[in-house]
């Protein structure tokens, strides 16, 4: 079920440009801080009249807030998946070295332990300081404080395989390391990587929204749902509609992908099932 | 058991030795000049080499660590470039607010999300169960300044029963500093609350599935009795696991809240000295973060003794 809603905020944010909504930058000073539901009327050169709904509002620069949230889907999106993806593929390859490599373990490890020490958020916040702005950096700096976790996880299941009967079979039978690792070791560390790599994604959302809000983020100009926020503090009293939605989109993302990585934690792993 | 303790505590030190090492490395690692920094945008270049050799940056890097290390270890964070303050003087004067904060929350969070997760499992199975959890996994989802916020519309705006915004010294009076405090806490708390809950859910879980609850039962004991005396007690240690490792949620929490509710704390202190790019500030703050970190899981683990006898490596 949890998929199903992430799929329709995929959908949105990969079709924001066809759903009806303006230019996000597209600053109108005559439409400040509508509240949502406001109608705007413009009239034409040949006196026609052309009215616009703003379905949640304007912020203080006149700017659909409507659209910087559809817009901002896509934004949190791309960061959360990109997150996923490369904390699992870098996690994998550390933590199949680190379970496979005795001499390496140790060293890794602590510094896995080291990294986990430092809240992800103040990781986070510094790593972006080190590097100029810029998605890249965003990335990048909620990569790091994700991987030692997925290290750990590909770590244990490697370290659990290897002393499986059939491995040492394999390996009396004359098996090469790199094709045992593809055969036996990876299938299994893939259900619980699916599920880890959403937890991550939803995180990566999550911290990155965080990230902006504070301002240490992604540049103002490229609306996401933490930017919003963070514009919309200064006069939440009076208009609260600049933080409610983005708000209510991102706690539902989440929400979503959180279900979605539930789910499929059920169904991956049968043994869980029966405890809940 | 001494020995326990003591080998628990010689395995923090590696821990500590690489956040000590990264947060050092922070400063070297963006590329400018720290000195160039300092002096700001006016200054010849007389200056700047001046600054430099007063920081010792002329030194082999190796050197500067043993220094630097020197220096924290005596309380010597530095000097702050932003606010021309000494570091140390900064931390202190931000740090009752935070731990305010954090202590408040803490109690909050064991205090409500135990009880829940206890009653959750025991009633496996019914709309309570699933009440609790599906409270818990909005809870874990849901950001902390969504949460945040929306505490403040309904609760500070909408009814007005609660102030905005800011924080009270304690020594300026009690109810005004625990009026502030309410809804930071609650934000901050709810996400423990679900963390918390939900292993506790489980462990008890597990628990009740054992023989001498089963036998506790067996001898007529009734069911409050049975919970409170055999499964809370084994169901601990994972309970306990989590709290700790939530505390790192906990910091990063601090510092979102911090700013959703205009607390001059340390989570405060951290975000703008990044934004001011003020390393020495951000390079002590971290360090002092990790080290609560540390710290606490290391109470943690301290505390598995008493809760399993059985635990003794």
């Amino acid at each position: 079920m949890g998929g199903a809603i992430l799929a329709i905020i995929l959908l949105i944010g990969l079709t924001a440009p066809w759903l009806g909504t303006r230019d996000p930058s597209q600053i109108d000073p005559i439409s400040r801080n509508k509240r949502p539901g406001a109608v705007r009327v413009l009239t034409g050169a040949d006196g026609r009249q052309v009215s616009t709904t703003y379905w949640m509002g304007t912020d203080s620069l006149g700017r659909d807030i409507y659209s910087r949230v559809l817009y901002g889907a896509r934004v949190s999106l791309l960061v959360g998946v990109s997150v996923a993806l490369i904390s699992v593929a870098v996690g994998l390859a550390i933590g199949l070295l680190a379970g496979y490599l005795r001499w390496l373990d140790g060293f890794v490890m602590r510094i896995m332990d080291g990294l986990m020490a430092v809240p992800a958020i103040l990781l986070a916040i510094a790593l972006v300081s080190l590097s100029t702005a810029g998605l890249r950096a965003v990335i990048l700096a909620i990569v790091i404080p994700e991987v030692p976790r997925v290290v750990r996880l590909v770590r244990s299941v490697v370290l659990s395989i290897r002393e499986e009967p059939y491995v040492e079979a394999a390996i009396a039978l004359g098996a090469r390391t790199v094709p045992l690792i593809m055969r036996h070791v990876l299938p299994n560390a893939l259900a619980p990587l699916v599920v880890q790599a959403t937890y991550v994604c939803a995180s990566a959302i999550v911290i990155e929204a965080l990230l902006s809000f504070l301002g240490v983020g992604i540049p103002p100009e490229t609306p996401t749902w933490g930017n919003i926020m963070a514009e919309g503090r200064a006069l939440f009293r009076v208009f609260p509609h600049n933080i409610l939605f983005p708000g209510i989109f991102l706690a539902a993302t989440v929400l979503a992908v959180n279900i979605m990585g539930d789910g499929l934690r059920d169904s991956l792993d049968p043994r869980l099932r029966k405890r809940l | 058991m001494l020995g326990y303790i003591a080998r628990r505590i010689l395995a923090t030190i590696p821990v500590v030795s690489v956040v000590a090492v990264f947060v050092f490395l922070l400063l070297r690692l963006t590329g400018g000049d720290p000195a160039a920094v300092i002096a700001g945008d006016s200054a010849t270049t007389q200056q700047v080499a001046e600054i430099r050799v007063k920081l010792g940056l002329e030194r082999p890097i190796g050197e500067q660590f043993v220094i630097w290390i020197g220096r924290v270890v005596r309380g010597d964070f530095g000097e702050s470039f932003f606010f021309k303050k000494q570091v140390a003087e900064l931390i202190r004067d931000r740090l009752e607010p935070t731990a305010a904060l954090a202590v408040c929350t803490l109690f909050l969070a064991v205090a409500v999300a135990v009880p829940l997760g206890v009653v959750a499992a025991a009633k496996r199975g019914t709309w309570i169960d699933r009440a609790v959890m599906g409270f818990a996994v909005l809870g874990f989802s849901v950001p902390v300044f969504v949460i945040g916020y929306l505490l403040i519309y309904l609760f500070a705006i909408q009814f007005a029963w609660l102030p905005v915004q800011g924080y009270q010294r304690l020594a300026d009076g009690f109810w005004g500093f625990l009026q502030r405090l309410i809804l930071p806490s609650v934000t901050l708390a709810v996400i423990y609350v679900a963390l918390i809950a939900r292993i506790t859910r489980t462990s008890v879980l597990e628990v009740l599935e054992t023989d001498h609850v089963r036998t506790a039962r067996a001898k007529g004991l009734g069911e409050g009795a049975v919970l409170l005396r055999h499964v809370l007690r084994n169901a601990a240690v994972p309970i306990v696991t989590v709290i700790g490792l939530g505390v790192a949620l906990l910091i990063g929490g601090v510092v979102v809240t911090e700013s959703v509710y205009g607390i001059p704390g340390l989570g405060r202190l951290t975000v703008d000295a990044v934004l001011a790019r003020d390393y020495p500030t951000v390079q002590a703050v971290i360090l002092l973060f990790s080290l609560v970190y540390v710290l606490i899981n290391l109470l943690v683990d301290l505390t598995y003794t008493f809760l399993d006898p059985r635990i003794r490596y």
